[in-house]
């Protein structure tokens, strides 16, 4: 399951709802990503995320699917916000539900490293007067080429 | 066709959306690029050939010679940056 949303998320009724009723779970993997009041030492008081509605969704479907059918996933949810946020909310959750631990521990990592590479979001960061589009990383185009 | 710009790319085209009719040479992603430096000096600047972009053709990303069509949703923007 996948979802673009300007509401924060809680955590604990995700993973409850995703997980009622399962017997098939052994292993489940939550990473959260919050938003952090620094940014190349500059402070951070505002981050605004734009995102492009019907791709985006797209996007974040592909990569679950391929996370489903690379580490045999009994369950899954990508959740992302869009629109203003401050520094210590929420932006994404992932859980990875499998039998094992390892291929809930890599399904995490694997859909959190194609998302940051794939899934057209785009931050503006806001802080002491000024303003700026953060710069996309080599670092995680190389952490996504790692499972090629 | 309906072109699409986001974020600093919207901000310094000055629009998120035109709706275009290129000519008929206008084949492909790197046609239609090329075509789009020509409307304006501020579509020159921001799709200059050294701007690091990516671009999507009906929601799917694209490449240089990724044919192109009338009534196609091309997105073109900055490299991503969520999570």
């Amino acid at each position: 399951m996948i979802r673009v949303q300007q509401e924060p998320f809680d955590v604990g009724k995700e993973l409850a709802a995703l997980t009622v009723g399962r017997s098939d779970i052994g292993a489940t993997v939550t990473f959260t990503g919050q938003v952090r009041d620094f940014s190349d030492g500059a402070d951070v008081q505002k981050m605004t995320l734009e995102h492009y509605p019907g791709m985006t969704e797209k996007e974040l479907a592909r990569i679950e699917a391929e996370a489903v059918r690379r580490f045999g996933l009994t369950a899954s949810l990508i959740v992302h916000r869009v629109g203003e946020l401050t520094p210590g909310d929420p932006i994404v959750l992932v859980i990875a539900c499998a039998p094992h631990r390892g291929q809930a521990f890599d399904a995490a990592r694997f859909m959190m490293d194609f998302l940051k590479t794939d899934a057209p979001f785009w931050k503006k960061e806001q802080g002491a007067g000024r303003e700026g589009w953060v710069e996309a990383r080599e670092e995680d185009d190389a952490a996504r080429d790692k499972w090629k | 066709m309906t072109i699409l710009y986001f974020a600093r790319l919207r901000e310094e085209i000055g629009t998120s959306e035109e709706k275009l009719d290129p000519p008929a040479g206008v084949k492909t992603v790197a046609d239609l690029m090329k075509w789009l430096r020509g409307r304006s000096e501020d579509h020159a600047h921001a799709l200059g050939p050294g701007a690091l972009l990516k671009v999507a053709v009906n929601q799917t990303y694209a490449e240089p010679g990724t044919p192109i069509s009338a009534g196609d949703e091309i997105a073109i923007f900055p490299p991503v940056t969520g999570g």
